[in-house]
Parts: structure tokens; sequence; C-alpha cells
């Protein structure tokens, strides 16, 4: 059943100024802040645990658990991932270009709340006007007194950082963004320590969360926890931003209730998705960005709840999805996202590096009717040895989960379309048709 | 072939004074002396590697890692097209065939001109607006075939000029405040903690 | 059942078997020690584990049910269980392999590695045994040049790091890095910043497959060609375990052996290309005798007579004191013995120095309160006032960089100029040269009598002050060295001695450049001393005991020598692999001194410009072509092995010896090595317990002497990790003892031809009388005395004088390096190194040609602006001229305590 609800992080958008300091103080701007900071830095965590605000960045994490595992030092670091790279996902661009301030003010609150006098947001170097409205904020919020020494007359004080990115997905990885920000090359750091909040940034402890789970954080603390976690169902509670895309007639963001709303609601929906173009029929979804295994029409109904989705052996993610009609070619559906994983493999771990490229190749001759049957069990196999066993959470012989999420696309593509496979095997070629320009 | 001019060194400097550790300016230098010269010369990488405290081939390999930092000239104007799942299944490839037809070059190419490099990029985040094409930075979509020729056309007519600034041009917005005052030594203004100087 | 290995605290499960472990450790090196050997390719045990390639994968038990984890960086746990070989690990194993040999090009037949490589070995091992590969494989251009000593094909590379790692890590020389990123990444220079590391060969002998390769290497031999033996790298006094290994008779590859005390497996590029200068092709291959002016090729016997009859000249017409001996540390310490022992017992001179006025004071060295590198590594904080280690002692500089830059040791670089080290030294005190004494006295004096030290900041001295404050003698070790020999060596020795006074319990590490200079040392071939670390008079007694006679009394040293040739009344001098034309720190000195040298004999293996100017010429047996034992700078005594045959009929040095005391009518009393050293040990009152079986026995890390100071001799692990040190065939040839009649260890490993024999000449025909010790006690070895070492007083300020600092480059004009046809034309060109603002003042320009004079000779050469040198400093190099034209040695004086020149523009 599709709610009715105020939205929380997109609520400025529809203004054409939504990024701008005026219109972000007309709309309650910085109150959080405000109300945070007459709060001990301990309430303000409280209220998040109370929110039961999941990471929004893909992992899913609570956020408050996040900030309790925090190793005790003297310098703590707050770093905010807006490296947005999953492919179809892009709802931190929105929040990055359309409403800065609103994860500057989060981040403060955040870092006042773990007791961070640092922070940095990691932009993704793609979003140059998001870099630019990023970098603007941090000045009228420095000219504002919300940054710097002080912060609005209380005695915390916190600087922030606007770090551009340079281009490779892997540096969405939150050990990878580390070293990035360090000025290495994004190499996911290797695991134990298990977690940045032991060792992070410069070897100091260190959170990391996504930019719209610190988008959440002003609208939680100005009305509470509790509020938060009166939406959505179970552990999935608040609002989160969809990110819809493929072959629907409106693709773009909805916010909505988590939980309550089911993958139906999000495709067919008039207000939201508007239905598959053309009126043509569901081949499959995709329900959490590509590193998530396909969902078909058979789970639809199911709504957008981490546990469930979980449950049914994929992920939410990083919250958006792809749909795909019947022409589509799965095939080239799964090539495509090797292609991906292959382009953005870090290179350490050699099943990573070396089985990306191969599956790549292997899946492209298959599209281009070169394959042979053997190659869908050599597709497994060679799957199967950078995720033992294909199970669901993946098992892993790599140092970060970019490896394992290789497999999903390949796994599903041919457990479920294991016919179209083969056709194009003994067609010598892709029995589908092109993919249909969308024009404008 | 140019070193950081002297504008520049001074904002480089500027920059490396924001973190605590020096190393970590690396790519935001990085993306400096590629605004200066569309790419990084090596001179370039040299002057990061000196305001870094690391070896120009440590720069040089940091940046090869990164996608969007070349360390051999492109053109003007970088055409990303995205080719990604939503781009793809919006007929990307069509679109970046006829791109490839339209300039004469294949994607990684750049014209001979020197005006245009076609690039075949990786999910950009504008899946809503698929076919998503970006221009050294800058969002367009969603664009089909006749909407890349009027897009390469206003490049080339310099109609977007000041949408459009040349490759290499990120953030054109500076960071004016919190920085260290006179004394480059000192913490930052906001009582942020002590920089730490060099890396280990 | 129980393992016995270790002594730790923690018992874990492997493959079913408890092991004993310490905490802390690694996964992959307790199976390796409970004898399961997991594959891996990016780990290296000297370096920090990364996880990178995946190899290493194996079932460990968790809470949650086994999981895959890279063995090795996981560390043990207790109750711990893993497993290695189960279903699981193996899959992912063979997983591993198989991606890693899709793109690999399979030029086995055609790669250096090929028959030693650990990814063939592992194909073998934990692969899959077939590929199911068909597709199109990556390709790029090969080979491309990295630096001069090494090449890269790019296609073979496993992307393991561990050659960045390397360069980063260990050396501290970034100049390869990963380049690009996934299956694009290979390993690259900066564009005309080439790998010209002193480093570069570790590299390619850790790459676990043939992407690197050395230029001197290439295409030489195959594997199972090679015949190999663990002997001691004699390039300099760091003493590094090496793998000599030959093909067909030529030595054709060294690599490091990780010996724990000395060099972890490094080795610095000139060491382990230095095999090259063994097979020079000017090698000294039969005795010369100068003829009507000419030196013409004679017979050992003519050329031994000829030798016999000048020094019996010598010795009738002006005693033994008109015969001199210069040189011997190139020298094994067997035959530095038998040289010290014809000197005083047979000839009946003490004129015998193995230094060239370029080291330190002999007593100096015998008598310190001694440290070893594992010292100085583990100490709190380390001095350092010497030379640039880099150069000089590059595996030193390895050592003692990694333990300041990873370990916390704190480094107070007193250099006068400064070093490579000083990048990760805590606090930067340049001794002005020539008055490093007053630095260090102000250094350990009490905070309210801090002197002001000329040339020096207050500033420094204070930063140095605050480093060492609070810590005690016992935790400082003061590393120190001949800084220049533009400054004479007694300045350091009072440098040492106002520390000792200071800083009681502090001990000190002698950076001795020269290989064997401290066997040389230790076997007395210095003025006025004798084997053990006494003194002349101090052991007349006991020596006149076991040796018959002594001189009466205290000999020249290399300098008074070449005085006494010049002015006469030295009568004949025997170089001993001596070159005083090219290394005496005073060119005009010796020149003079060689030109009236009524006659000179001289035993080497190259043709130098000294010996160009002998009577007598006698081609000795080089590195590689004798046994015998060698004492590095720490006094560490370790097995030198013979690989290959002398050239020509070249012998022995010792063979040399008890043959021209032969024909002075004397029996020296040996004929075999390990019986010199039997005599040594009964003589040499440091090196009493220092057994035959204890140095001859163990080819490992060899004994430290006195005795006393020693841990137990490393010894040969049961199995060598090939991945650790590929190439090195097993460690059954390591550990065989190599001296004729010793039982072999092990077996199938030990081959006739790694069995050496000693000397590769005849065995001289003498009776074997041995030496019984009777008569008088045996003295103790010298104690140090800080009172013995006066300050030199520094020349005089003058404000228009700059004092010469000179430093040594790895690569040189010196005769080894340019034997090496490799490493010859690396040597740098000769430069002027002054600070860009006294430049200015003088009115030049950086890369200019000035005019450099002193009191004794003038240079003129290129200037450079160098900000690392202090002010009225001029920075020079050292053997940086062709042999035929004079060097920074022409400008010295080697009576100044520090040498003043000016600098002067020339015009045009
Ligand atoms: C390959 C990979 C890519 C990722 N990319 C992103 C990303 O672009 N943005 C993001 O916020 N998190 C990303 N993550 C998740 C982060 O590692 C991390 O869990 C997250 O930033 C934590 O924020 P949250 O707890 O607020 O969700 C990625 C993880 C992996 C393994
Ligand atoms: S799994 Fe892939 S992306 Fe992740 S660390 Fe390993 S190589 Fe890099
Ligand atoms: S991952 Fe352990 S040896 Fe490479």
């Amino acid at each position: 059943m599709l709610t009715d609800r105020a939205p929380i992080v997109s609520a400025r958008l529809g203004h054409e100024d939504s990024h701008t300091l005026e219109r972000y103080l007309a709309t309650g701007g910085y109150e959080g802040l405000r109300k945070a900071l007459s709060m001990t830095p301990e309430q303000v965590h409280e209220e998040v645990n109370a929110a039961s605000l999941l990471g929004r960045g893909g992992a899913g994490f609570p956020a408050g658990r996040k900030w309790s595992m925090l190793r005790k030092a003297s310098t703590t670091y707050l770093v905010v991932n807006g490296d947005e790279s999953e492919p179809a996902t892009f709802k931190d661009h929105l929040l990055i270009e359309r409403d800065p301030h609103q994860i500057v003010e989060g981040t403060i609150i955040t870092a006042y709340a773990i007791g961070a006098a640092q922070a940095f947001i990691f932009c993704r170097g793609e979003f140059a006007l998001g870099l630019e409205r990023l970098t603007q904020a941090v000045n009228d919020a420095y000219a504002h007194g919300a940054l710097g020494p002080s912060i609005l007359g209380s005695d915390f004080s916190l600087d922030l950082v606007v770090h551009p990115g340079a281009g490779a997905y892997i540096c969405g990885e939150e050990t990878a963004l580390l070293e990035s920000l360090e000025g290495k090359r994004g190499f996911p750091r290797i695991k134990p320590p298990y977690f940045p909040a032991a060792i992070g940034l410069y070897g100091e402890p260190t959170v990391v969360n996504n930019v719209e789970t610190m988008s959440n954080i002003p609208w939680i603390v100005r009305n509470g926890g509790a509020a938060f976690a009166a939406l959505g169902q179970g552990s999935s509670t608040g609002t989160r931003l969809f990110a819809l895309s493929g072959h629907v007639e409106r693709p773009g963001w909805y916010e909505t209730e988590m939980s309550k709303t089911t993958f139906r609601d999000l495709i067919y929906d008039p207000k939201l998705g508007g239905g598959v173009r053309r009126g043509r029929a569901l081949k499959a979804f995709i329900p959490g960005g590509v590193s998530a295994p396909w969902f078909f029409p058979e789970h639809l109904d199911m709504g957008l709840d981490q546990d469930a989705v979980g449950k049914a052996g994929s992920m939410l993610g990083s919250g958006s999805v792809v749909v795909m009609d019947e022409t589509t070619c799965a095939v080239r559906a799964a090539w495509r996202i090797s292609r991906f994983f292959h382009r953005e493999s870090c290179g350490q771990c050699t099943p990573c590096r070396e089985g990306a490229g191969w599956i790549d190749k292997i899946l492209r001759r298959i599209e281009d009717g070169l394959g042979r049957e053997e190659d869908l069990d050599l597709l497994l196999d060679a799957c199967d040895n950078i995720a033992p066993g294909l199970t669901w959470p993946p098992r892993q012989t790599t140092i970060c989960v970019l490896g394992p999420s290789i497999p999903s696309s390949i796994v599903s593509g041919i457990h479920q379309f294991r016919d179209e496979f083969l056709l194009h095997v003994k067609e010598g070629g892709c029995p589908m048709p092109p993919d249909e320009v969308r024009h404008v | 072939m140019a070193r950081l001019s002297a504008e520049n060194r001074r904002k480089a400097e500027a920059i490396v004074a924001v973190y605590p550790e020096r190393r970590s300016a690396l790519i935001p230098l990085c993306h400096l002396a590629q605004g200066q010269d569309g790419y990084l010369t090596e001179e370039a990488m040299e002057d990061v590697a000196e305001l870094c405290g690391v070896s120009p081939a440590e720069v040089r390999g940091t940046a090869s890692f990164y996608d969007m930092l070349h360390t051999e000239p492109v053109g003007r104007y970088v055409i990303a097209v995205c080719t990604n799942i939503a781009c793809m299944l919006a007929g990307a490839y069509e679109v970046l065939g006829h791109a490839e037809e339209r300039l004469g070059i294949h994607s990684g190419q750049t014209t001979p001109d020197g005006l245009f490099t076609v690039e075949e990029a990786e999910c950009l985040a504008g899946c809503d607006k698929a076919v998503c094409v970006q221009v050294n930075h800058r969002f367009f979509g969603p664009v089909d075939e006749e909407g890349f020729d009027r897009l390469v056309e206003d490049l080339a007519e310099g109609r977007l000029e000041g949408t459009v600034p040349p490759h290499g041009v990120l953030c054109r917005v500076e960071r004016s405040v919190g920085l260290p005052a006179e004394e480059p030594a000192a913490g930052p203004a906001g009582g942020a903690p002590a920089r730490r100087g060099g890396d280990s | 059942m129980s393992e016995t290995t270790g002594t730790g605290e923690l018992t874990v499960t492997i493959n079913g078997k408890q092991v004993v472990a310490e905490p802390g450790e690694l996964i992959i090196d307790v199976a390796e020690r409970s004898g399961v050997y997991i594959p891996r390719f990016c780990y290296h045990p000297r370096m920090k584990p990364v996880g990178m390639c995946r190899m290493c994968l194996v079932e460990v038990s968790s809470p949650r049910g086994p999981s895959l984890q890279p063995a090795c960086f996981v560390p043990v746990a207790d109750g711990q269980e893993v497993n290695t070989d189960v279903d699981g690990a193996r899959k992912a194993q063979e997983g591993v392999l198989e991606f890693l040999l899709l793109n690999h090009p399979l030029d086995c037949p055609v790669c250096d590695k090929g028959g030693e490589c650990p990814l063939q070995d592992q194909a073998m091992s934990h692969g899959p045994g077939e590929s199911r590969f068909i597709e199109e494989k990556r390709h790029w251009a090969k080979p491309i040049v990295l630096g001069p000593l090494t090449l890269l094909d790019r296609e073979r590379c496993i992307q393991c790091a561990r050659c960045t790692r390397f360069a980063e890590e260990i050396a501290g020389e970034p100049l390869i890095d990963f380049f690009s990123r996934g299956d694009a990444i290979e390993v690259a220079t900066f564009p005309d910043r080439p790998f010209s590391s002193y480093f570069s060969g570790n590299t390619v002998q850790i790459c676990p497959v043939g992407a690197l390769t050395s230029a001197p290497y290439r295409f030489k031999s195959r594997p199972w060609d090679l015949e190999q033996v663990e002997t001691t790298c004699t390039f300099c006094g760091v003493g590094c375990r090496i793998v000599a290994q030959s093909s067909a008779g030529k030595a054709v590859r060294f690599l490091g052996v990780d010996s724990d005390p000395v060099n972890h497996s490094w080795l610095c590029d000139r060491g382990r290309y230095g095999f090259e200068a063994i097979h020079a092709t000017d090698r000294l291959r039969e005795p010369m005798l100068r003829r009507d002016g000419e030196l013409s090729p004679a017979s050992w016997n003519e050329a031994l007579r000829e030798v016999g009859a000048g020094l019996r000249q010598g010795l009738s017409s002006q005693g033994p004191t008109s015969i001199g001996i210069i040189g011997g540390a190139r020298l094994p310490n067997e035959d530095q013995y038998a040289w010290s022992k014809l000197a005083r017992a047979v000839i009946g001179t003490d004129n015998v120095d193995a230094q060239l006025g370029d080291g330190l004071p002999a007593e100096f060295v015998a008598s310190l309160p001694q440290a070893t590198i594992d010292d100085a590594c583990a100490a709190k904080a380390v001095i350092l006032l010497a030379g640039d280690l880099h150069e000089e002692l590059p595996v030193l500089h390895l050592r003692l960089r990694a333990a300041a830059a990873h370990h916390g040791l704190l480094l107070v670089d007193c250099s006068p100029v400064p070093t490579a080290l000083s990048e990760v030294a805590v606090a930067l005190a340049p001794a002005r040269p020539g008055e490093a004494a007053a630095l260090m006295a102000a250094l350990v004096a009490s905070d309210d009598e801090v002197p002001e030290v000329p040339g020096v900041s207050a500033a420094a001295v204070s930063a140095a002050r605050t480093v060492l404050s609070g810590l005690t003698g016992e935790e400082i070790v003061v590393v120190v060295g001949r800084t220049s020999v533009a400054e004479r060596p007694d300045s350091l020795a009072a440098a040492a001695a106002a520390l000792a006074k200071g800083l009681p319990g502090v001990r000190f590490l002698p950076a001795l450049r020269r290989a064997n200079v401290r066997g040389a040392i230790d076997m007395g071939l210095a003025p006025g001393m004798l084997p053990g670390r006494v003194s002349l008079d101090g052991a007349r007694e006991w020596f006149e005991s076991q040796w018959g006679s002594l001189p009466s009394g205290r000999g020249l040293d290399t300098r008074a020598m070449l005085e006494a040739a010049s002015a006469g009344t030295l009568r004949a001098l025997v170089l001993l692999g001596a070159d005083p034309l090219a290394d005496f720190p005073d060119r005009e000195l010796a020149t003079r001194a060689l030109e009236r040298i009524p006659f000179l004999v001289a035993l080497d293996t190259l043709p130098s410009a000294s010996a160009q100017l002998a009577d007598v010429v006698l081609p000795a047996a080089g590195f590689g072509e004798r046994g015998g034992t060698t004492t590095n700078l720490e006094g560490r005594v370790t097995r030198l092995a013979q690989k290959v045959v002398p050239p020509g009929v070249a012998r022995p040095d010792w063979v040399i010896a008890v043959e021209i005391a032969e024909r002075l009518g004397v029996d020296l009393g040996f004929d075999h090595l390990e019986g010199i050293w039997e005599e040594i040990e009964q003589v040499a009152p440091a090196h009493r317990g220092a057994t035959v079986s204890a140095v001859y026995g163990q080819p490992g890390d060899g004994v430290v002497v006195p005795v006393a100071a020693v841990g137990l001799p490393r010894l040969a692990p049961a199995r060598l990790d090939p991945m650790a040190t590929p190439g090195i065939d097993s460690v059954i040839t390591q550990g065989a003892p190599m001296f004729a009649g010793a039982a072999a260890v092990g077996s199938g490993g030990v081959e006739e031809s790694e069995v050496i024999e000693e000397g590769g000449a005849a065995p001289a025909e003498l009776p074997t009388e041995s030496v019984t010790p009777s008569g008088p006690p045996r003295p103790s070895p010298l104690a140090f005395d800080a009172d013995s070492w006066p300050v030199p007083a520094p020349p005089v300020p003058d404000a228009y004088s700059f004092r010469l600092v000179t430093r040594r480059s790895l690569y040189d004009h010196g005769t080894l390096v340019q034997a090496s046809p490799s490493l010859a034309p690396l040597a740098p060109s000769q430069e002027l190194r002054v600070r860009p603002r006294e430049l200015d003042k003088l009115g030049v320009a950086d890369g200019d040609r000035v005019r450099v004079r002193s009191a004794r000779g003038e240079l003129v050469l290129p200037v450079a602006a160098d900000e690392a040198v202090p002010a009225g400093v001029a920075l020079i190099g050292l053997n940086l001229a062709p042999v035929d034209q004079p060097g920074a040695t022409a400008l010295l004086d080697s009576d100044e305590a520090a040498q003043p020149v000016r600098i002067e523009t020339v015009e045009g």
C-alpha cells in the first residue's frame, strides 16, 4: 500500500533555489543543529538510535550502532560518503546538487554527536556542479556560524572539507575511500580491522556515513527519533529515496515510506514509475543497484524492506531499481554489468581483477554468437571461484565485496533465463531486438 | 607543458593546508593542475609530488588509478557517454555509435582539431535522464542522436562557453573560509585538530 | 600430539595437528614452521603483509563457521582451527592460479625464471592442471627498460606489488609504482626518472615470476645449469650473506640469503652485480716481472725468487724497518693472519697497515665497546657520525632506515653533510669538519653548561639533545665512521671518546667501509697491533712465545711509510691488493713515494694504477675463487666459499705468504685454511672460543668476535621458503658445510662442485707442525681508553675558505666497479657542491666550472648548488675521476685536521 506522507530528505527539492542558504534557512535549516547543540552529544546519539536509521550507502548498517563502535581516541574523524557510483543510483547526486546544506547540517550534528573536530565530505569527482554547490554551502555555513570555531555560540568547533573524488567506483567502498582521501590509489583496505571505527583515516577512529544517511539527521533531531521510527516497519524505518530507471514510463527519484511501499507501487503507481514503458511486460528488475541479484515479476508485491529483500536473496542496497521489459536481452544486461565490474575492479585481488575480465569476455562472446554450451558452467564456476558457493549473502575470496558482487547478475541471468543464453549459442547471436533509443 | 602557475601554486598551498596530512591533497592538486592545462603535464605532476611529499612516480601512479585524471592530452571537451545498464536500456550504445560516426573517432580518441574526446563512461548517476552524457563533467540528458548533434554544434560554436568550462576545470567555487590565516604551520581557524606534517 | 617448536602461549590446530604459536604470528608462518607450506605470491616475510594475491587462502574456523582467510594476513588465535587441504581451500587456490595464468604468456622456455619460477612451481602443486581460457590474452610491448640494471616484461607480471612495496617500504625510494587500475595495472617509473635505486636488484630477486629481469643476468643461464654455494659478499664491511651461482665455470648470479642479524636477504646492486668483476678481461693471470723497465710474464718460481731477493736485500742493507706492507683489507682473515705473521715473525717489520689513511685508527676500532647491527637497530637512539651509509654501506643503511622509518628508532644525524638517512632522522646536527668532538661534547654536556659549537646552530644542538635526553648510554648506539677523508681520523676518535665519557654504557658500531678491514685490524694488519685486538707492546711476551720473534717497536702507518719511501728510507714495499695512487687521501705524496721506492711488489687481482709501477706483480685469487672467512664491521666472522677457479695461475694470498716465508728460509706453519684458523683461535686473544667447528662448521650467520658477545649461530632452517628467496635452490645446499672432508648434511643437495677445496692453486709444500700454546698468559683484548684520543686542532677559521668534505659514491672509479661492465657507466661525474647562497657570493652559477685550490693542489670542475650543504662547507665526490686524472685526493693533505680549500672562478 502506497502511503501518502510528507517527505523527509526531499522536502525542499520543489524549490528552484533549494541549494541556497536563504532557502535552507527559510525552510527550517540549521534548526536541527541549534537543537542538537542544546543537547548533549549522548542525547543526540540516543535520538539517532531511537530512529534506528539504517545506513543508506548500501550495506544498511544502523547509523547509531556504527557510532557506538568508535574506538576512544583524542582524534576522531567523520567522513561522509558522497562517491555515489553504483550503477543506476542517483539519489546522492540529487541531494548534493539540490540540498547541500541539509548534508552539511547532518554532518555537523553527527560530528557533534561523535566528538569529531574534523569532517570530510567525499564527493564524487564527476559531480562538478555538486562540488561547486557543496563548497558554496560550506563557505556559507561558515559565514552563518554553523561551521568553524564555536558553532552557533556553543563551544563546539568543526572544520569541514569538501574533497573531490577523481573517478573510480571502488572509492565508494569505505576503506578505499579513506585511502583515496589519504591521497593514494583507491585500494580497499584488508580486514581486519573490520571497521574504520577502530582504525580509519590516518589510522584514527573514523565514522563513514552516506550522504543520504546524513541528510536524515537534521529531521531526526528536529522531530525526534521516535517520529522517524514510526514510519516504515520493522528494522526498515523512515522514508527512503529510491532511484527508478530503465524501462519505466516515469524514471526518476521517489521518496517513499520504507517497507509500506511495494516494488509494484514503485514501478506501476501513476504518481511513481507509471508502469513499464509502452505497456510491455516486465521481464526482471534489479532491486538495489547492479551488485544485487535480480528480481522477477513474482517479487513485485514485496515491500521495499531491507530484511524482506535480503531474505528473498537480494538486497535493497543503494536504493536503485532498474526495470527491464520483455525485449531486454538477459545476456547483454549481464554482460554490461560484468563489464562494469571489470572496468572498476581496483586490481588488488587476483580473483576480482582477472575473473571480472574473463567473465566480461565470455559473456561478450556469447552475446556475439560465439558462445559454447559449456560456457554457462564455466561462467558459474568462475563466479564460484570469486564467491564460493554462490550463496547470498556471498562468501568471498577477495578483500572487499566488489568481487563477490560480480556473480549476481550472471547467476540471476543464467538461472532464470538459461534458455535465452542457450539460444544465443544455438542461433549464433542475440535473438532479442536492439535497445531502443529513448527519443526526447 | 607547464609547471603550476604562481596563482595555482598559491591555491595549491591553500589546499594542502586544509588537510591533516599533505598527501591527502594529491587528488585535489591533480584536479587543479588538470584545470590549468587540460591534463596532467609531467612538470605539474612533479610540482604536485613536491607539494605532497611523495615521488613523481607515486603521483603518476596514483593519478592513473582514476578515470578523470589524464596523463596524456585530451580534447578541449571530453564527452562521456554513459553506457551502463540504465542508459544501455535506453539506447546508449546506439547513441555512442552515432557519436563516433559523427566525430569520426573511436571512443577514447580525440578529434584532430583537439576539440573533442569521446569516452564510454560508466554510470554517471543521471539514470533518470538516460541516455546520460557529460561534457567536461557537466550533465546533459536525456540525449538522443539529434540531441547529440545539437550538443556538439553548440560546443563547437561556443554557445555553451559559460556552462561548460574547458576540460579539467572542475569546481569553480573556491573554499574561502576556515583556512589557516598567516601562519600555515598553525592549525586552521575553527579549532580543528592540529595539522600533522608529512606522511608516514 | 603437540608440536614442540615455538615457545608461545597459544595453540592452533593446523590440518588436524596442534601447533604452539606466539600471539601476533601469522598463520602462514606458523603453518610453515609446522611443516605445512601454504602457497603464496605477494607475501614476503621481510615486508608488511598486504593479502592481495589471495593465493594463500585457507579455511579458518570462526564462531560463524569456517571461512576463507588469507593466511599471510590473519594472525593465529588460540583454539583456532586452520585447514589448508580441504576442498574449499583447495578450490580457492586452484581458482586463483587459474586466474593468474589466464593472461600469463606462458613463455617459460624463453623466460629467465623458467625452472625456478614460483608461479610455475605452484601451478604444478596447487593449480588446476589445465586452463579453460580461450579468449585473447592481454598484450603489452616487451620488455621495457625500468632502469640501468632492470627490465620489465609486463605480460608476465602478476601484480603482487612485491617490487613496488620493496621500493617504497624497504628502500624508501618509490621510483616505481603501480600505474593504472584493475587488470591494466603495470609497474612503471615516472618519465625520465629511471629506477636507478641502488637496491633495484632486490626487486628482481623477489619477483615471483620472470617479469623483472636484470641486465647483467638476463639470458646468461638456465636454472638447471646453475651450481651454487653460500658465501659472504666482500664489497663492503656489512658482509651480506649471499649465494654465489655459477654456470659453466663462470659466476653468473649472486642472490641475497636471509641472514637475520645481517642483511635480511637484501643486497645492494654493487654487491649483487659485482660478480662481473670476477671475470674481468684484464684479471691478472700470471706473475710479472719488470725487465728493462717493462712488466713481462714470469713463472711463480722466478717471481717469488725475485721477491725473496728484493726483501733480503732490503733486510741486509737497512734492516727490517726498511720494509713495509700496505693493504690487505680485501683479504680473508686467514690470509691476513698469514701476512701479519710473515711481516712480524719472519721479516721482522711492524710497518704494516691495511688502511690507506682512509679508515679509522686501528687501536680505536679494536678497543671500542662494540655494538652489532641488531643492537643499533634495536637501540632507542642512534647517533650517526659517519659518511653517507647509502653510498658506503648500503645494506646497513637499509637496516637503519627500516628501524627508523618503521620501528621507532630515533636517529640523530651528525654527519657533516646530511645523508640519505637524514630523511628519517628526528634531528639533524651536521658536525663541522674537524670539530665533531666539540659537537659530541655539547650533546652530552649537562643542561646548564652546553657549550657553543662552531658551525652548528644552537637550535640544532638543542634538538639533538632533546632526542637524547632521558636516554641512558646503554640505550644509545653510535655509528661512527670516517665522515670524510678530508678530515683526520683522530678527530672522529676524539668525538667518540667524548661520547663514551659523557654517556657511560654507550656502544659503537664502526662504519668500516672496506670489506674486511675489521678482519685486518683483528689480524694485526696495523702498526702496533697484533692478532686478537691486542697491541704489539701489550702482548709482546705472549706473541713471542707463539711466533718466536717480534719487531722491536711500533712501525709506520701508510702515511708514514709513503713519507719514508719518498724520503728514501723505505727500501721495499709490498702492496696487498692496495692502490695508494687511487685511494690514499694525498695523491701527491703517494705518487712521490711509489716513484721513489727501490723495490715494489704488488699482489692483486687487477692491474691497478699502483700495480703498474711495481717491480713484481703477483696474481692473487679473488672473491669467489678461494675460501676462508671474513669479519664484518660488527666483528662477525662468516664463511667465504669458492665457486670458480682463479684465472691463470693466480693463488690465494696466504699461499703466497707461505711461499715468500719459505724463500726467506722460514716455515709459516700452515698448509690449509682450517689450520690457520685453528692457530688464530689459539693465538689471538679476542678470538678465543671461536673454534674451527663454530666458524667453519656453520655457513650461516657466523660468529661474532669476541665470542662472549655471541648468541647461537643460525642453524640452517629445515626448509627454505622458495618464495622468500626465489632462485636459491634449496637450503640443503645452503646449510651444507663447505670445506673438504666434512660430512654432507641432508641428502642430494650437495654436489662435488659445491664442496670447497682451499685455494685453487697447488698446495704449498710445507711441514705441518701445529702450534701449541705454552708459557706466558694470554693477554686480554684492548679496552677502550677515552682519554687517549685528544682533539686535533682544527684549522684556523678563514672567512674566504671552505672546509672540504669528501663523499663516496657506491659506483665510482675504483677498480672493482670499473671491472664490472654493467656498473662502470653508473659512476657519477665529479662535481663540487656548495650552498646556493655561497655560490651567489662567489659570483658563480650552478653548473659553472670553478677552480678548487688547497695548499696541496688544485682541481677544475663544475659546481652544483645544493641547499643541503651547510654553510662554509664544500662537498666533493671521492674517486670519481678516471684513474689517469687527478680527483679529490689531489687536494688533500692528510695531516690537516680538516682540509681548507678556496673556490675561484675560471675564465671562459
Ligand atoms: C564496491 C562498493 C561500492 C560502494 N559504493 C558506495 C557509494 O558509492 N556510496 C556509499 O555511500 N556507500 C558505498 N558503499 C558502501 C560503503 O562501503 C559504506 O558501507 C557506506 O558508505 C557507509 O555509509 P552508511 O552506513 O551511511 O550506509 C560501497 C561499498 C562497496 C563494497
Ligand atoms: S575485490 Fe576487487 S575491487 Fe575489491 S579489493 Fe579486491 S580487487 Fe579490489
Ligand atoms: S594474499 Fe597471502 S600471499 Fe598473497
